[in-house]
């Protein structure tokens, strides 16, 4: 139960940039490893479904396969990097490493801490966008002039992705417990989430779902928009109202699972 | 003893659901002072100096650092106390100077500075040459010394170290106890848990026995030594036929068993023992000093007590 007292809204000042800048610091000692799955993957992906499997599905909604699975791309690596960055990389710094435990003692507080790794987390979902949007950019895919904007989406669906993975943390006993939500939440996502295949096709109940539940389909309508310039009709919504759907469901699933997972983590962390 | 009072605990007290952990306990650390808490496993040592860091909540009771409140001066106290915790926490996603400039910026210590300070701290605890180095390839001590060091890099007032040279050898004890001492003398005030009792007479101005949540005793490590265990113990392989006697001859000695071994406390100064080793020439006797480990054994060792 969460309680909201006066003092329920976490206690933030800059020191939550400390923390971002210490896992900032370690990723840039490794940081040609870290930037090669964004490179690669999405070169794959593009390859086998768009050049594969384009040859079979010609176009959708007036764009080529590989066009239509482009800005798929961009979603699914934010959620990616954001999700894995605030589970296992959190949990590892959390619960083998003590990393929180030994910043705790600091003048910084647990908030700070958490609100630190989920930036931080953001930070990588942003950059991973980055390097598909060029990848994308490289194959000639982008049509819109709006594409650098899709780079604050990354930052915002980055934390959205953060958080909740932040509330998985929180809960976990072990770090294989990530494999529930994995493959019960992300996996089904990237599937289903307007990515690969477009959730127009699917019946309009579980497009309905789709909207209402899966952050992922949010940050696909988005990126199709801003990256190819197209949205479609979905769950009985105009092209428009997608995208302000979009827009307001993310900003506030992210403020309420932002909140939650910074009061989830402190419940756990706090003795 | 410089009187200024540091620390104090008026009714200290942590429950965790059912289990009281810290169960009213009063105390006062003075600037200056090395204090000691000593205790088995599980008896509150830990936890209380987790509230003195602001780390754990108070659950009762009133706990102040340099006169501010734990509850409501969390960030302030921090920032003027060092924290050598018994787990290693150190930062293995960087080397040895990175830790510590690392830590540094969580205090808002600039750059420069920091990196001065590191210098300062990895020469002063021997670790200059492993400056580069991974933590993983750290031995033991030498990462107990380097949490020692990242303790040190705020310059704080008081220093924690939870439980210092467990699981070091005999050379890297000394070394930090050696290092320890040179902190009293600059005038840090130094909180130590520890339950090696040498160590605790080694340092330690004051000791603060807790068992079950309580202080149970304190005093100086010497003071407790002579109240309780008196001056010398008498210690004699267990023998059903000895122990009767030793009881018939000394009946007001306290007399207790620790495995296959009798010891025999009494209040009276040297001597009294060598009469009886003479009349039992037979049985193989040794008399030797009372120490702190005597007291703590007397007052918490209930379990192998007879």
């Amino acid at each position: 139960m969460i309680r909201s007292s006066a003092s329920g809204l976490p206690k933030l000042t800059r020191h939550v940039w400390t923390v971002w800048h210490r896992n900032f610091d370690v990723f840039m000692k490794t940081w040609h490893v870290n930037f090669l799955p964004s490179l690669i993957e999405p070169i794959l992906y593009l390859l086998a479904f768009g050049f594969g499997l384009g040859t079979f599905v010609t176009e959708i909604e007036g764009i080529s396969y590989i066009q239509w699975i482009a800005p798929g791309l961009v979603a699914i690596t934010i959620m990616y990097g954001a999700f894995f960055e605030c589970t296992y990389g959190s949990f590892v710094r959390m619960y083998f490493q003590k990393t929180f435990d030994a910043i705790i003692a600091t003048p910084i507080n647990v908030e700070e801490v958490i609100a630190g790794e989920l930036l931080w987390g953001a930070t990588r979902a942003t950059f991973n966008a980055a390097i598909v949007l060029a990848v994308v950019a490289a194959f000639g895919l982008i049509s819109s002039p709006l594409f650098l904007v899709m780079l604050p989406v990354a930052f915002f669906g980055g934390l959205l992705f953060a958080a909740l993975g932040m509330c998985f943390t929180a809960l976990a006993p072990n770090i294989d417990f990530f494999n529930y939500p994995t493959f019960l939440l992300i996996t089904p996502m990237f599937l289903i989430s307007n990515t690969f295949i477009p959730l127009a096709t699917f019946p309009s109940q579980l497009q309905t779902i789709a909207l209402a539940v899966l952050p992922l389909t949010h940050v696909a309508d988005l990126s199709r928009m801003l990256v190819v310039g197209k949205v479609e009709t979905l769950g009985g919504l105009s092209p428009e109202w997608v995208l302000v759907l979009a827009a307001v469901w993310m900003a506030i699933v992210t403020a309420v699972l932002f909140i939650l997972a910074i009061y989830l983590m402190k419940r756990r962390l706090i003795k | 003893m410089a009187s200024q009072v540091l620390i104090k605990a008026r009714n200290l007290t942590k429950r965790y659901n059912h289990f009281t952990a810290v169960d009213h306990i009063n105390f006062e650390v003075h600037k200056g002072e090395c204090v000691g808490f000593l205790g088995p496993n599980g008896a509150g040592k830990t936890t209380t100096v987790r509230m003195i860091y602001c780390f754990s909540p108070v659950t009762e009771g009133e706990l102040t650092v340099a006169g501010m409140n734990v509850s409501t001066h969390s960030r302030e106290i921090k920032k003027m106390v060092g924290v050598a915790p018994q787990e290693d926490n150190l930062d293995p996603d960087f080397t040895v100077i990175k830790n510590l400039q690392v830590y540094a910026r969580y205090f808002d210590i600039p750059k420069a500075e920091a990196t001065k300070r590191a210098m300062e701290l990895l020469k002063f605890f021997q670790l200059e040459e492993k400056q580069a180095s991974a933590i993983d390839e750290l031995s033991t001590g030498m990462k107990r010394r380097l949490i020692i060091a990242r303790a040190l890099i705020n310059q704080p007032q008081i220093l924690l170290v939870d439980e210092p040279t467990t699981g070091l050898d005999p050379q890297g004890r000394h070394i930090v106890w050696d290092e320890i001492r040179s902190l009293l003398k600059q005038g840090v005030t130094v909180i130590l848990t520890t339950h090696y009792m040498d160590e605790a007479a080694a340092l330690c101005d004051r000791v603060l026995i807790i068992d079950n949540g309580k202080i149970i005793e304190s005093g100086e490590p010497q003071e407790l030594v002579k109240k309780h265990a008196g001056e010398d113990v008498l210690e004699v392989s267990y023998d059903e036929t000895v122990l009767k006697a030793l009881k018939e001859e000394l009946p007001e000695a306290h007399i207790e068993i620790f495995g296959d071994q009798i010891r025999v406390f009494i209040n009276q100064p040297h001597g009294v023992f060598e009469r009886i080793v003479k009349k039992f020439p037979g049985v193989n006797m040794t008399i030797r000093n009372a120490n702190l480990e005597d007291v703590f054994l007397k007052l918490t060792g209930r379990k192998l007590r007879e």
